[in-house]
């Protein structure tokens, strides 16, 4: 060997190029990962070209979707979305690259995003109100395009009474009727004629109610559209079941950067449509947010004080060193033993007592004898206690061991100085459990699907009706939507750029959290330790 | 072993002594030295503490061997000794810091005001309250200087914002520290210089009103000029207080105290009035290291 070798082995060159190495080929694999995920779903959003070929069976528009070269004896085929499920029965299809000849991109192309039915491919044939024709052709689109705001602004306004004032009118009733349930047993005579008069005031607010949304309604029906797919078919519509107008080949740079910031804002801001493969993930990213929260509140005190049990007070000896290695290996359970746990345990044990006790007049609808966030939240909770565990062990160990004498020397308890001097030390490394439990939780769903996670949830846990926070409710989640729109969704195809960008929006959701806990562990740490010598 | 070059006395300090001192007994002064005398009242003082027939084990390991030794009312008491030869530990059992360590087990008496500190009927805060403690590095709270300081009133109830205002202001200006940090008091301890934050844990010791004060080597980690402040200041405090120091450095313990003592295996070897033991030691052992023959 030449001393030149020998000197480079001695220094540890090889091991810094070793871990380098190591490090450079983990980071591409996750920048890989994270840039496919985020490739597939932000691509999605950009208004594509609308291609019309012509076919033995007559012409065909749609936007190409994916391609497969030919291979052997195959040809080559063609994947387009055609859109027009109602009239076409499917949305996407695949053709021979032989069959599609003289692609063109036709001015008057548009693709109506609808609230039901997914996308429409054609062109505007004409605007209609109550049914007579207002204008045709190219002038329609254009008006059509100009009425649209107006008119989802109207079908808004509708949706907010829906879920508003009737939402209201029905809680109230529902608490009338859990009241006349509660007095059959205890009857109160004084009572009675009280919650009469109350019903019947609610039933007439209520038919005020229908009666405007009824016209409001019939008003929004009266501007339709007529739309005409390339082979002829033509398909009436009211204006506000559409959702937007996209005429892709004859929009510049800046509208379609308009249409894909809509469609984006759309996405993290709204409802899911179309069982769940279109519209947006709002009620996801919340449920999500909020479980993790509640978890971390629930289950970060939990580990904190089991670990200053461990550490500080528990003698040391073969017990304590068992329960250790326990903790240590519960981080190994599969979750969704976790899950089965929190459903035998939390939702029918607990659940089922509770509102035997609490809700008796609701049964046999349980309240909290059914999943809810609550119950998902706490079995996370039990799932991420090892990591918080483990880590404010090591946190407790390094609060130096001089600090906590300054402060019996002063004539602190023990109590006392834990709390003034060690636990305040420790934050940054009982942060640091957080973080990780935060990561693990965010992104677990198998508990879940057995604890609270629904695919579709009709109300938030958080929101304008008293108590304001419904911990009982179900909820929607990142990882299930996931799970849901990729794998049990009717329309597969449509559902993957979904899929895709819901994994890149759980991504942001984890990293977001775990930034802003940072920041506050960074600010600790400038706390605890500013040394300047 | 280490002991520092010798170096002249810090010269505020013999402004210092000659402030506080009474004039110097004319028989004590075996022989002319520039070493700080011991005032007569102090001779006659009244033990505050007694240390009697102390032994101790770490474990299986004898750490001290029957210690004898008593500690008279605003006297400063050096300990000396080699490395390990069990001054902090000797310190350490003064306050019961010694108690937090698992396996030590301990026989014989300290006496606080003629009461058993190792009573079982003693409660060791309120006996922590009496003994403030100066640890060797400097260990100031992660917390503001005002927290730091307050935090001993703090963890016995104290919440009138004004009793602790006060207690802060005296306990820095006690210290002093005062002049130097009044306009940060809401700053980080940590952003101190090293023997500004020594002066500050003096001052967090001081805040509770302790009878004696113990430290362990306070001014290892510090230059020769933040030296000087703490050996001033020792003269100060010794007013109000008792005070032990834990010193490996003979001139400080030549300047700052009244009555040295010499440990060596865990055995006290002899105790005087610091004068007499630096210029007469009655063992051969003690003279061997006052001059660092030693070894
Ligand atoms: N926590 C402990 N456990 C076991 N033995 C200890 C412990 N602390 C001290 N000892 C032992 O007790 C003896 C006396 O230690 P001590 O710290 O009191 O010495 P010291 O005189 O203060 O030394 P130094 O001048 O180096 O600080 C040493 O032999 C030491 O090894
Ligand atoms: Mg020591």
């Amino acid at each position: 060997m030449s001393t030149g070798l020998r000197d480079w082995m001695r220094r540890g060159n090889g091991l810094v190029w070793l871990s380098a190495g190591v490090l450079a080929f983990a980071v591409l694999m996750i920048g890989g990962l994270v840039g496919l995920i985020a490739a597939r779903g932000l691509g999605f959003f950009w208004p594509a070209p609308l291609v019309l070929f012509e076919t033995p069976a007559g012409p065909v528009l749609g936007e190409v979707a994916d391609r497969e070269p030919a291979r052997g004896g195959e040809p080559g085929r063609i994947q387009l979305r055609v859109g027009n499920r109602d009239l076409f029965g499917q949305d996407f299809r695949w053709y021979p690259e032989s069959e599609l000849r003289n692609p063109t991109l036709p001015e008057d192309a548009l693709m109506v995003e609808r609230s039901e039915y997914g996308v429409f491919l054609g062109r505007v044939k004409e605007l209609r109100k109550d049914g007579l024709t207002v204008s045709t052709g190219p002038a329609a689109l254009d008006e059509a395009l100009e009425r649209l705001p107006g008119a989802r602004k109207a079908q808004a306004g509708i949706r907010a009474v829906e879920k508003g004032e009737v939402g209201r009118l029905n809680t109230a009733l529902e608490a009338i009727r859990l009241e006349r349930k509660a007095l059959e047993r205890r009857p109160d005579p004084a009572r009675q004629p009280q919650l009469d008069a109350r019903e019947a005031e609610l039933r007439s607010r209520y038919a005020d109610l229908e009666g405007r949304l009824d016209h409001l309604r019939a008003e929004a029906k009266r501007l339709t559209v007529l739309l005409e797919a390339w082979d002829g078919q033509v398909k009436e519509m009211p204006l506000p079941q559409v959702v937007r107008l996209v005429p892709s080949n004859r929009l510049g740079l800046p509208g379609k950067l308009k249409v894909y910031a809509s469609r984006l804002w759309e996405f993290v801001s709204d409802d899911p449509r179309e069982s769940n493969t279109e519209g947006g993930i709002f009620p996801a990213i919340f449920g999500t947010v909020m479980m993790v929260l509640l978890m971390s509140a629930l289950g970060v005190p939990l580990g904190v004080l089991a670990a200053l049990y461990l550490r500080e007070y528990a003698r040391d000896g073969w017990l304590v060193r068992a329960i250790r290695v326990a903790v240590n290996n519960l981080a190994g359970v599969p979750s969704i033993v976790f899950g089965v746990f929190g459903l035998g345990f939390f939702v029918y044990t607990l659940g089922g007592s509770l509102d035997r006790l609490f809700f008796p007049e609701r049964l046999p609808t349980p309240t909290f004898g059914t999943g809810g966030i609550l119950w998902a939240s706490l079995t996370l909770a039990l799932l991420t206690v090892p990591v918080v565990i483990v880590a404010t062990e090591e946190a407790l160990a390094a609060v130096p061991r001089f600090q906590r004498e300054a402060s019996m020397a002063l004539g602190a308890t023990k109590w006392q100085t834990l709390w003034n001097i060690v636990l305040p030390g420790a934050m940054p490394g009982i942060l640091t459990g957080l973080i990780l439990a935060m990561a693990r939780g965010a992104g677990e769903v198998a508990p879940l699907m057995l604890t609270g996670v629904v695919k579709l949830a009709p109300s938030m846990p958080l929101d304008g009706t008293f108590p304001f926070l419904h911990l009982d409710r179900k909820f929607m989640h990142l990882g299930f939507h996931i799970y849901d729109v990729g794998f049990q969704s009717p329309n597969s195809e449509a559902a993957k750029p979904m899929v895709f960008m819901t994994t890149l929006l759980l991504l942001a959701v984890v990293v977001a959290l775990n930034l802003a806990a940072i920041r506050i562990r960074r600010r600790l740490r400038a706390r605890l330790g500013g040394s300047t010598f | 072993m280490e002991i520092d070059d010798p170096r002249p006395v810090a010269e505020p300090l013999g402004r210092l002594s000659a402030a506080v001192g009474t004039p110097p007994t004319p028989q004590l002064r075996l022989r002319e030295s520039p070493l700080a005398i011991t005032d007569a009242a102090v001779l006659g003082a009244p033990p505050v503490l007694e240390v009697r027939n102390l032994d101790l084990w770490y474990g299986p390991q004898q750490a001290l061997f029957g210690i004898d030794l008593d500690v008279r009312r605003n006297s400063v008491l050096a300990l000396i000794g080699p490395s390990g030869c069990g001054k902090s530990t000797l310190l350490r059992c003064l306050n019961r810091m010694n108690d937090l360590i698992d396996g030590v087990r301990i026989r014989g008496q300290v006496l606080l005001g003629g009461e058993d500190l190792y009573d079982p009927a003693v409660d060791v805060i309120s006996l922590r309250k009496r003994m403030g403690m100066v640890f060797q590095k400097s260990n100031p709270f992660p917390k503001t200087i005002y927290e730091n300081v307050a935090y001993g009133l703090r963890i016995q109830g104290e919440r009138d914002r004004r009793v602790l205002d006060e207690a802060v202001e005296r306990s820095l200006q006690g210290a002093g520290l005062w002049e130097e940090v009044r306009d940060r008091l809401d700053q980080s301890a940590l952003g101190l210089s090293g023997g500004q934050q020594q002066r500050l844990c003096i001052a967090r010791a001081l805040a509770v009103r302790p009878e004696v004060i113990l430290m362990d080597e306070p001014c290892s980690a510090l230059d020769p000029i933040a030296t000087g402040r703490i050996e001033e200041l020792i003269f100060e405090l010794k007013k109000e207080f008792t005070i032990v120091i834990v010193t490996h450095n003979m001139q400080q313990a030549a300047r700052v105290s009244d009555f040295t003592a010499f440990f060596w295996l865990g055995k006290l070897v002899e105790t005087d009035v610091t004068e007499r033991m630096f210029t007469n030691p009655r063992q051969r052992i003690t003279e061997d290291y006052i001059t660092g023959r030693f070894g």
